[in-house]
């Protein structure tokens, strides 16, 4: 399992940098991106929940509205990495919870 | 791209290796090869090291198998960028077009091993609805992938959903053919880091 567990420690450490380490963005608005509960202010959450959702989507009017509501290019950044980390972090997890009970099953 | 920061928020240092890639490969930058540049301390360096674990770390599959996946993953999130460039790798990797064609094109039909198409469908499910049961797990096992399969497969999944999101949020420019081929003999060589 050696092998696995790399994988999901480089997993681990990029998730942890984006939302605990430095930014431009406020921890907090970067928790609520990697979430997509919808608490940022709207024009912010939309473009969020796009990227979370439906990517391929995703406009130049998105990030117009976005920065029209006062957001930097380099929060804007780190917000949208955030979504995207975000909601792949729930895939993965929900993917290993399955597999594990999957498993558990099959071994009893 | 959508972000001006990412077209032209670089040190000099980075820009002059922009150029020389340019001039070595006679290819543009790939924008999925600019973004792990920018402000590489909050995202770049930490997601080159997850991908290139996932994408090139120990696993009993292979690296083309590894490739198909992140192009099948890609196709369910309608990725344009990443569909074109992780096909093109995985063509090159297992030197077989039809194949990596004919699963993107219909997986069911596509001459495959079964334990392969189990493992895409299943990472075809938990990408389009965000879940997967155990259920869903079993018959992947059940087809012959073992578990440690089935992880290493997660990896891959969870890799290209970041990239994925974020190529079609930041609008990475699709490449041509030619473009996609240097892409594709540059990652098979170097990897993901």
């Amino acid at each position: 399992m050696a092998g696995d567990d790399r994988k999901r420690a480089a997993h681990r450490a990029l998730v942890d940098r984006i939302l605990n380490g430095p930014g431009r963005a406020s921890a907090e608005q970067r928790a609520l991106a990697f979430r997509n509960d919808g608490s940022l202010p709207p024009p912010v959450a939309e473009l969020v929940d796009k990227v979370a959702r439906t990517a391929a989507e995703v406009t130049e009017a998105d990030f117009a509205a976005a920065r029209a509501a006062g957001a930097s290019e380099d929060e804007l950044f780190e917000l949208v990495v955030c979504a995207a980390v975000g909601q792949s972090t729930r895939l993965y997890e929900a993917g290993l919870a399955a597999l594990a009970e999957g498993r558990s099953d099959g071994a009893s | 791209m959508r972000l001006d920061v990412l077209d032209n928020g670089y040190p000099r240092r980075t820009k002059l290796l922009f150029a020389l890639i340019r001039l070595v490969s006679r290819q543009p930058v790939p924008d999925a090869a600019r973004i792990v540049f920018y402000r590489p301390d909050f995202y770049g360096d930490r997601a080159k090291e997850f991908t290139h674990e996932a994408m090139r770390g120990p696993s009993d599959w292979s690296v083309a198998d590894r490739e198909l996946m992140a192009a099948y993953v890609s196709k369910v999130n309608e990725s344009s960028f990443c569909v074109g460039a992780h096909s093109a790798t995985s063509r090159l990797a297992y030197q077989d077009g039809p194949r990596v064609a004919a699963v993107l094109a219909d997986l069911e039909s596509a001459p495959v091993e079964e334990p392969l198409r189990s493992t895409l469908r299943m990472l075809g499910k938990l990408t389009r609805e965000g879940t997967v049961t155990a259920d869903d797990m079993r018959v992947v096992l059940s087809a012959g992938a073992s578990p440690q399969q089935v992880e290493d497969a997660l990896a891959v999944c969870a890799a290209f959903n970041i990239t994925d999101r974020l190529a079609d949020a930041f609008g990475f420019e699709v490449l041509s053919p030619e473009g996609f081929e240097a892409g594709a003999r540059y990652l098979l060589k170097r990897g993901y880091r």
